[in-house]
């Protein structure tokens, strides 16, 4: 059976970081499992882990009144999720529900937050990463708002 | 250059705005061949022409089938048509989808929204094994789960291709994937070096995956795209569709991207 270090090191967001980082994050580290419908996380609730899927599908949901929740991305195996544990006030801002069973490493975010207070190389090296898939999911949310396959086109700006 | 004259055989309403016609000539029993990613004019009397992409079997030669968005003046007259009613044709037009490049290598599909149309022939194509591709995956992003095109037929397709859908909005009642094509791209696990990719949709959306393909190692000229521009006569006579050196009608509509990168990032060309 793999030690939680084998599994992060294994996973590409913590390729080429620190050995005594990613053990002391690796110690932060347990896996779960998440029943189809369970949340993960709840819009407004405390965010003191972040989550590396290891299988299934996890939704990103806004509950809309009168309405219900609408998904606005899905994520899956090997994809992390979770950086409202790195920015004040620490709550998240969306829920997170297993669409089916998940098997997921849950991250201590609030140790590894003291951690980086005092141990500013692994703060940026965490910052960097998650830097990386923050912007990945900012172009994804870009690309999405467009409405690329929509059928009504705005008209062509005169001026371009 | 004369449009032939056939007749609408089957109407298939796909979602609001997009519909499939299945038509026959007049006269005649046996079409000529068309390859994948070919198009045909077809012509709505009294209204116009327009450049539709064959979407049907190559190797139906009784019926060529065009899935169509109605957005202009044209293809909302061809939207109007029933079965029996006449339509002008001219074609089969264009070069293919190079699939003589697929023998030994992975092919990755991938499609955006009605962009599915023009590679669902190769599909087919592929589908006979005797190109001898060593995988073939497709990636398909629509916008809803509603306007996903041929989805009974993506089911039953999906015991022997490996098929990743993804939509742009899901509702209650979609178990799958939320999001962009790009997504699952950038997570799957690609020989860069052993693959060939056909891509067709907006061009927003094929920059996008071009990018994330470069990243995954596929050189520039595995990458083919089907470019739409507005073609008229579809002999590279008028210059409608004029592309750099290019005139997508005659020399396209398929081009690899490391013929046309520099047209491709021009903007407003």
């Amino acid at each position: 059976m793999k030690s939680m270090a084998d599994l992060l090191h294994e996973h590409p967001f913590f390729k080429g970081m620190d050995e005594s980082h990613l053990d002391f994050i690796a110690g932060c580290g347990e896996n779960h499992i998440y029943n189809a419908g369970d949340y993960i996380a709840r819009e407004n609730e405390p965010a003191d882990h972040f989550y590396l899927i290891r299988a299934g599908q996890v939704a990103v949901e806004c509950f809309v009144p009168n309405y219900g929740a609408i998904c606005l991305q899905t994520l899956h195996d090997n994809d992390i999720f979770g950086w409202s544990w790195l920015f004040p006030p620490y709550m998240w801002t969306f829920d997170a529900r297993a669409v089916d069973e998940v098997h997921a490493i849950r991250l201590d975010g609030k140790c590894l937050r003291e951690k980086c207070e005092t141990d500013t190389a692994m703060g940026a090296e965490l910052l960097k990463r998650f830097a990386r898939i923050v912007t990945q999911r900012l172009q994804a949310t870009r690309m999405q708002l467009m409405d690329i396959y929509s059928q009504q086109r705005p008209p062509l700006d005169p001026g371009q | 250059m004369i449009p032939a004259l056939f007749r609408i055989d089957e109407r298939k309403e796909e979602f609001s705005g997009t519909f499939t016609l299945g038509i026959r000539r007049e006269g005649e029993s046996a079409l000529p061949r068309f390859k994948p990613g070919q198009f045909n004019m077809l012509y709505a009397f009294g209204t116009g022409e327009v450049a539709i992409s064959l979407s049907g079997s190559p190797a139906d030669t009784g019926v060529y089938q065009h899935t169509i968005r109605s957005q202009g003046l044209a293809t909302q007259a061809l939207a109007r048509l029933q079965k029996g009613d006449a339509i002008g044709v001219r074609g089969p037009f264009g070069c293919g989808w190079p699939i003589d490049t697929v023998a030994g290598r992975e092919v990755l599909i991938i499609a955006g929204g009605v962009g599915m149309a023009p590679l669902r022939p190769l599909l087919y194509s592929l589908r006979d094994k005797a190109h001898g591709a060593a995988r073939v995956r497709l990636f398909y992003g629509a916008r809803h789960p509603d306007e996903i095109l041929y989805r009974s037929e993506l089911e039953r397709w999906a015991d022997s291709l490996d098929i990743t859908l993804t939509v742009d909005q899901g509702d209650s009642t979609w178990r799958g994937r939320v999001g962009v094509i790009t997504q699952p791209l950038e997570t799957a696990d690609i020989n860069g070096g052993k693959a060939v990719a056909f891509l067709c949709g907006p061009e927003v959306m094929m920059r996008f995956c071009i990018q994330t393909l470069l990243t995954k190692g596929l050189s520039e000229s595995d990458i083919y795209l089907s470019m739409e521009r507005n073609m008229k006569c579809a002999t590279g006579l008028c210059g409608h569709c004029q592309w750099g050196p290019n005139f997508v009608c005659k020399d396209g509509p398929v081009f690899s991207y490391g013929s046309v990168r520099s047209w491709f990032n021009l903007r407003a060309l």
